[in-house]
């Protein structure tokens, strides 16, 4: 979707500030966010897909106003609220009163260290053969999808070269929506960035972006 | 934050001894050290070096780096005519396995939307300003690949070991917004950024 979330090509947002002598977390809180977040998605009930879909679903003006672990906050409640974990009276009163939907797990401090060492690999089995090979000319598709897609507004209908191959990879645009994960061929495609930006750009950079298959055309030579 | 917490942990939904583990993961166990020994390995050892190229989350995970936003990984060489840059301009993509959690800058919307449009002009802002006959790959993280840039070794360092290389090896020269120390700088040793 074409959201607040998709910043590339955006103007207006002032310097990249670095802090000095930036600290790990900000306030105490942000711990528990970060905990909380990755806790609750544990329980099995959705997948970072759709995370990222409700992150990018808050309203823009909330998502630019929010600091990074305001936006998981945000997020986290309306899965929650979405599988049936929590209540709206809940969240207003702070106490729970309303049984939960039973989770397909809870994750437990023994289970922390296997879990994140483990993490969540997209790359799965494929029969057939990838279409691309390193080297061939693309064209991205143009599309503006309601819903969740990985691919960048700035990286729409361009032509690139295919730079790596992948393999098949979870196909976010269906997986965050419940429609499966439908592995894909994923490529890593690079762009001249005049050819994203026009003639003013620098014509000794360029841009690469992970693309799914079904996000590629071929490009006659 | 904390009522959320409350009402999670009364419903027994989640552990929270197990969010105590997940940050005390974060804050001691998994951070930009990790990446430092990635890079000063490749740096004093060619074969490991030609590892991490064929298949960089193998070559991570010999020195038991692996899982949660590390499951695909791929290695960025910077050498003499390149400099690699990495950016995730839809969220906050980062390899935290490793370089831990991402800083906020990098998540932060002036980062997102000019690293992509304008990559010189941002590496500026960190005090890196390359040479034009530089070329400047920008790598955005768009899928579940996630970028570790190689920096280039500095010289002076020849019959280093790893250790003491390691040490020169920043997390901003891994994400490309800076480069390796140089020998006796101020800042080596300094874990960060």
């Amino acid at each position: 979707m074409n959201g607040a979330q998709d910043l590339g090509g955006q103007m207006g947002f002032g310097p990249v500030a670095p802090e000095v002598g930036e600290p790990l977390f900000h306030a105490a809180w942000e711990k528990r966010a970060l905990a909380l977040t990755l806790a609750a998605g544990a329980m099995g009930h959705w997948n970072i897909d759709e995370s990222r879909h409700a992150r990018e679903s808050l309203h823009p003006v909330d998502y630019l106003s929010s600091s990074y672990y305001e936006i998981w906050t945000k997020a986290l409640e309306v899965l929650l609220l979405r599988h049936g974990f929590v209540a709206r009276e809940e969240l207003a009163s702070g106490q729970a009163s309303v049984v939960p939907t039973t989770p397909r797990r809870v994750l437990s401090a023994d289970m922390v260290p296997a879990v994140l060492a483990k993490g969540g690999p997209t790359h799965r089995d494929k029969a057939g053969a990838p279409r691309f090979a390193v080297g061939d000319r693309v064209k991205t598709i143009l599309i503006h999808p309601s819903g969740h897609t990985r691919l960048p507004r700035y990286a729409r209908g361009k032509s690139g070269v295919i730079e790596m191959r992948h393999g098949a990879h979870v196909f976010p645009d269906s997986n965050a929506h419940g429609g499966g994960e439908n592995p894909d061929w994923l490529y890593t495609v690079r762009f001249e960035a005049r050819e994203l930006w026009g003639r003013e750009a620098d014509s000794n950079s360029a841009v690469s972006i992970d693309a799914w298959e079904s996000y590629l055309l071929e490009e006659p030579a | 934050m904390r009522a959320l917490e409350t009402i999670l942990v009364a419903k027994g939904l989640v552990d929270p001894a197990a969010l105590d583990a997940i940050i005390d993961t974060y804050e001691t166990k998994i951070g930009p050290r990790n990446g430092a020994r990635v890079v000063a390995k490749a740096w004093a050892d060619p074969a490991y070096t030609a590892r991490l190229k064929a298949d960089a989350t193998a070559a991570i995970a010999e020195l038991g780096f692996t899982g949660r936003q590390g499951e695909h990984m791929v290695a960025v060489f910077n050498d003499a005519g390149t400099h690699h840059l990495v950016v995730c301009t839809l969220c906050s993509c980062y390899p935290w396995a490793v370089l831990g959690l991402p800083p906020v800058w990098y998540k932060s919307a002036p980062y997102r939307s000019r690293a992509v449009l304008d990559p010189r002009g941002v590496l500026a802002e960190f005090g890196l300003v390359l040479d034009p006959a530089v070329q400047l790959r920008v790598w955005d993280s768009t899928a579940e690949m996630r970028y570790l840039v190689i920096p280039a070794r500095p010289s002076g360092t020849d019959g280093w070991g790893e250790e003491a290389l390691a040490d020169l090896v920043t997390r901003d020269a891994m994400i490309g917004t800076g480069v390796a120390l140089m020998p006796g700088s101020r800042n080596a040793g300094a874990a960060a950024p």
